[in-house]
């Protein structure tokens, strides 16, 4: 397990070492220098020389991924050359907006996914079950942005309950919710179908196990085998499903941010990539790769805790 | 370990395609994802004599007009026919699906050949790039790209082939690892068979299938990456007409028209789910086993 668990780690390590080398590589290997791209063509040299020496820019392409990555780790991201402000400050300003949408998103999937899946699977083969069967397939293929605009159009352009953009005024907390459910719906929905699938597969194939036949032959209700024995193990999937999800979640938020104009990591690197500013691109991508590489490693890590078959696959 | 099965003559192999669909055409979910992808495949291939308008054709004096007999579903801001637009975006989906989905099946493939026949590092080195990819957030991903090489069709084809060739590569290697020390091809390679042979006699008749099931039901996922980097301004360039671009136009005259939003995000929503509920019964009809190795 130890072993493992080491391994594990060390790969995702790995992982991000190697994206975010490839990446730096990839945008100075591209023809045009990322400091004439940003300052402008009538930029003078000698201010264009400054901002090179400032980038580290001079150095050979191995000592600047090096010491980008070596900065990396101990926090420094590099400096906004624009806006003359650390990089990092930048990134964690706008964090905590997609945290919450991500968590409120995720939060009210849960809500209403985990009891589909159940219900799918209590009362499998049922017309009812082939329904939430459909719906689920539906959630799940239609992609997040049009959600978000489709639900911008109805509950905000049509009936006027909610608004359409921005994060709120700032000021209370109600404001700041409101502007939150149209952003988490759209970005929960494709969840919702996940999660009923992905419970009431894991609900069946639990539920064809002996113990919970044995469970039946010594009498027990109906109700308290469900939710005493069957699902206790049939919701462990969800937690790797979410730890892996987090791409997709990452992936719907700069979708959603975009389309609601609120702040946030996902529009950070947007307005980053069409400003073409690279310190951003980098700092921030570089911040969601951790973050990622994080879940997914937690994720399989709190698998192999609860499944104890999981490392010995882990090794073939 | 799955049991590989024989390898089959071509005609028996398209009498098992043609019984395959006649049972995806018996389930109402298959028939209805069957019905939703020929019309989508008709109005795409179509596209150039069933639009009733030049597709860029700017008439000012007509714009944002509401559904009417002269225009199916109005017009936009600079008074182009939303209809026309649709069909030919619908043919630059397609487009970008079928090559970009296809080249990643080729180079897929022979990667996962690789990485199973080839040496044990190779297979590490290879297995590590796979998840190196599929770890990056795929819109992350593409920004990265579009950073670097600017917003086009041929950048979306980019992103989609790279995010793509580790799903089919890792099928095709999980494949050609269990068949490579299955009992007839060590007999085959004993009666002294190349690697070239046992490739296409054996490997291939057994990975087709699974390959062709999820490239369909990767379709639906490759139009939202097309339609979302256009509609984020970083896939198909105006005023060449992609859903992601006629949805991002309508949006920003939400507040005037409706018709515009629900005419880009409709063909989406009809799409996706035509390929997915075709793609899923076509799993399920034709690979059960399929269904738990996703």
């Amino acid at each position: 397990m130890w072993l493992y668990s080491f391994k594990r780690i060390l790969l995702g390590i790995l992982i991000i070492v190697v994206s975010v080398s490839l990446l730096y590589t990839m945008i100075h290997l591209v023809p045009g220098d990322p400091v004439k791209t940003v300052l402008g063509p009538r930029a003078s040299p000698e201010l264009q020389a400054r901002i090179h020496e400032k980038m580290g820019l001079n150095d050979p392409l191995p000592v600047q991924v090096l010491n980008f990555l070596g900065n990396a780790a101990t926090g420094d991201l590099g400096v906004d050359v624009f806006k003359n402000k650390p990089v990092s400050t930048i990134v964690f300003e706008q964090l905590h907006h997609t945290v919450f949408l991500v968590l409120a998103g995720i939060g009210w999937a849960m809500l209403l996914g985990i009891p589909l899946g159940c219900f799918s699977a209590i009362y499998r083969n049922s017309l009812a079950d082939r329904i939430t069967g459909v719906i689920s397939v539906s959630c799940i293929a239609i992609p997040t942005f049009v959600v978000a605009i489709y639900s911008v159009l109805l509950f905000a352009v049509t009936l006027r309950w909610l608004p359409a953009i921005g994060a709120g005024d700032g000021e209370t907390v109600r404001s700041y919710l409101i502007h939150l459910v149209l952003p988490a719906f759209s970005v929960g929905l494709g969840w919702v179908g996940y999660l009923a699938r992905l419970v009431r597969a894991s609900m069946l194939e639990v539920m064809g196990e002996t113990h919970v036949r044995t469970a039946r032959a010594f009498g027990l209700t109906e109700r308290t085998i469900i939710f005493k024995y069957v699902l206790r193990l049939a919701i462990l999937p969800t937690i790797t499903l979410l730890g892996m999800g987090i791409g997709i979640l990452i992936s719907s938020a700069v979708f959603t941010e975009i389309v609601f104009s609120r702040p946030g990591i996902g529009r950070l690197i947007f307005d980053a990539v069409t400003s073409r500013n690279y310190p951003v691109v980098m700092g921030s991508v570089l911040v969601t790769t951790v973050l990622f590489v994080a879940s997914t490693t937690a994720a399989d890590l709190l698998n192999g805790l609860v499944d104890p078959r999981i490392h010995h696959r882990g090794h073939e | 370990m799955r049991e590989p099965s024989p390898a089959t003559p071509h005609h028996a192999t398209w009498r098992a395609v043609w019984n395959s669909l006649k049972r995806v055409l018996r389930e109402p979910l298959g028939a209805f994802g069957f019905f939703l992808v020929v019309l989508v495949i008709f109005s795409a291939a179509g596209a150039d004599w069933l639009a009733p308008y030049e597709a860029n054709k700017i008439d000012i004096r007509a714009k944002l007009q509401p559904p009417s007999g002269a225009h199916w579903l109005g017009t936009d801001q600079l008074g182009r026919d939303i209809f026309s637009r649709v069909l030919v975006g619908g043919q630059i989906a397609l487009k970008v699906s079928l090559v970009s989905i296809g080249a990643a099946l080729l180079i897929g493939l022979s990667l996962g050949l690789v990485a199973g026949f080839g040496p044990r590092w190779l297979d590490n080195l290879l297995m590590l790039f796979f998840d190196s990819v599929r770890s990056f957030p795929t819109v992350m991903f593409a920004l990265a790209v579009v950073t670097l090489f600017g917003p086009s069709l041929t950048t979306v084809m980019i992103v989609v082939i790279v995010t793509q060739i580790p799903i089919y590569g890792r099928m095709v290697r999980s494949q050609t690892l269990a068949l490579r020390n299955a009992e007839f091809i060590l007999a085959e390679r004993a009666i002294g068979a190349g690697f070239i042979r046992i490739v296409t006699m054996h490997l291939l008749p057994n990975v087709v299938g699974p390959l062709l099931i999820l490239a369909s039901m990767d379709i639906p996922f490759v139009i939202t990456i097309e339609a979302g980097l256009s509609f984020l301004g970083m896939g198909v360039r105006p005023p060449t007409p992609s859903w992601g671009t006629i949805l991002n136009d309508g949006y920003s005259y939400i507040y005037n028209t409706a018709w515009p939003v629900i005419a880009g995000g409709l063909p989406i929503i009809i799409t996706t789910l035509g390929f997915t509920f075709l793609g899923e019964s076509l799993r399920d009809v034709f690979d059960p086993k399929l269904r738990r190795e996703m």
